[in-house]
């Protein structure tokens, strides 16, 4: 912990994995349509268990790995505090409560299902939901300018996947294996080309975030990392 | 529908197989999963589909959690065509098959990335201005952003039996707007919804 401005003697961070059980799930909780949101509020500005910058450059990890990107989000703080035992602290926490309440829900759903009120609530919430994603999307939209690939061929290859998957049903697995693979040589060419980029240039870490948190947030040094 | 011992070891593997793919989000591969659930092997409905997604949205947690509710149901369809005789146990068993379901499909979905998430985030952090790191990154990005928009759009094209689609593509793309350009509680969009629904006027 060699970097953070707060001295290291001040650094916060959960007590017990118990603790990060419960916090998790408490977040968990509130995150309707969207967790992120809140882990950023209650992770980062109000218990500082992450500083900003470390919370941009995890949530840009943790949304490119496979995977839930909060469940990836969770285990990395949990991994990082209390290794293994700390991530599956953090992850059963996001998920354990949040399931049993929605299967109680889906329960309730199947007894009222044939309600056209219920069918209707439930259509409606679906279309919102995917106008969520979509915003979702289109938040993510503007941080392809600053791709490698450049604006136009990561929109020519966004429009391609999406073509693919949406409108021809191509398996995700094909469109990894083409278009993912092509766009990753790609990518892997023009850094190249660009020349040795100095390692401290690190806007490429978080371009991969929505709706670009923090783009102050300066160079997050590997070192910061701290594992068990 | 008749489900075999096969068919769990089918649906457990197509779940691990999703979480591997599942870059920028498990909800990215909600088009696959309803390629392959609904379509090729007709386990649920599209309308049951849509109705896990849709409760998953509504309800708290990561989005993840629809794999929880698919799994459910499916569970449950297979427990109801258990041909046991009246019993109580004949009553318990759709339960009994509906969490089995349920937590199969959770964790098939959640190891596989999770035991690769977790030795390739310790990889990455001591890795991070490798060339190939930063190509794998930069390069997944247009094709995660591509994967919401086609999850966004085979969520909004689900309601073949409605009659007037247009109304809700337009409360699609008017949620589209208000949350990518404004701050509002999503929470409350998801109630418009779910009011504006119920009312009947979509």
């Amino acid at each position: 912990m060699n970097t953070s401005s707060p001295s290291p003697t001040t650094r916060l961070g959960p007590r017990s994995p118990a603790q990060l059980f419960w916090v998790c799930t408490g977040v968990s909780l509130q995150g309707f349509g969207g967790v992120v949101a809140i882990v950023q509020r209650e992770l980062v500005e109000r218990r500082g268990w992450l500083t900003p910058a470390e919370f941009a450059e995890d949530w840009a990890v943790a949304q490119t790995l496979p995977g839930a990107n909060v469940v990836n989000l969770s285990m990395m703080l949990g991994g990082r505090y209390f290794g293994l035992r700390g991530a599956a602290a953090a992850v059963a926490g996001m998920l354990a409560v949040p399931a049993l309440l929605l299967v109680a829900l889906a329960v309730l759903y199947g007894g009222v299902s044939s309600s056209p009120a219920v069918q209707g609530a439930l259509r409606g919430v679906g279309a919102v939901a995917a106008g969520l994603i979509a915003a979702t999307a289109l938040k993510m939209l503007p941080t392809l300018r600053h791709n490698p690939l450049g604006p136009w061929l990561a929109g020519v290859l966004a429009v391609l996947a999406w073509v693919a998957v949406a409108l021809l049903h191509v398996p995700l697995i094909g469109v990894l294996a083409t278009l993912g693979l092509a766009s990753c040589g790609l990518a892997f060419w023009r850094l190249g080309r660009a020349g040795a980029v100095p390692a401290q240039a690190r806007g490429v870490a978080s371009q991969t975030a929505p709706a670009a948190p923090h783009p102050h947030a300066a160079p997050p040094a590997a070192e910061s990392r701290e594992w068990p | 529908m008749s489900f075999s011992p096969a068919d769990w070891l089918a649906m457990a593997l197509h779940f691990m197989a999703l979480s591997l793919m599942a870059v920028g989000g498990a909800v990215s591969t909600a088009p696959e999963m309803h390629r392959y659930i609904v379509q090729q092997r007709h386990w649920l409905s599209g309308e049951q589909f849509n109705a896990s997604i849709a409760l998953a949205q509504a309800a708290p947690g990561p989005n993840l959690l629809f794999v929880t509710l698919v799994g459910w149901q499916i569970g449950w369809q297979a427990g109801q065509q258990s041909g046991l005789q009246a019993s109580a146990w004949a009553a318990a068993w759709p339960w009994l098959l509906a969490g089995l379901g349920a937590l199969t499909a959770l964790l098939s979905m959640l190891l596989p990335s999770a035991v690769l998430t977790y030795s390739a985030t310790r990889w990455l952090a001591r890795n991070q201005a490798r060339r190939s790191v930063r190509a794998f990154r930069s390069g997944l990005a247009p094709i995660v952003i591509a994967l919401l928009f086609a999850t966004a759009w085979v969520l909004s094209r689900a309601h073949p039996e409605v009659h007037q689609p247009w109304r809700l593509w337009l409360l699609t793309v008017a949620a589209t707007v208000v949350a990518w350009r404004t701050r509002w509680r999503l929470i409350g969009l998801i109630a418009v919804g779910a009011v504006l629904g119920a009312l009947g006027w979509v």
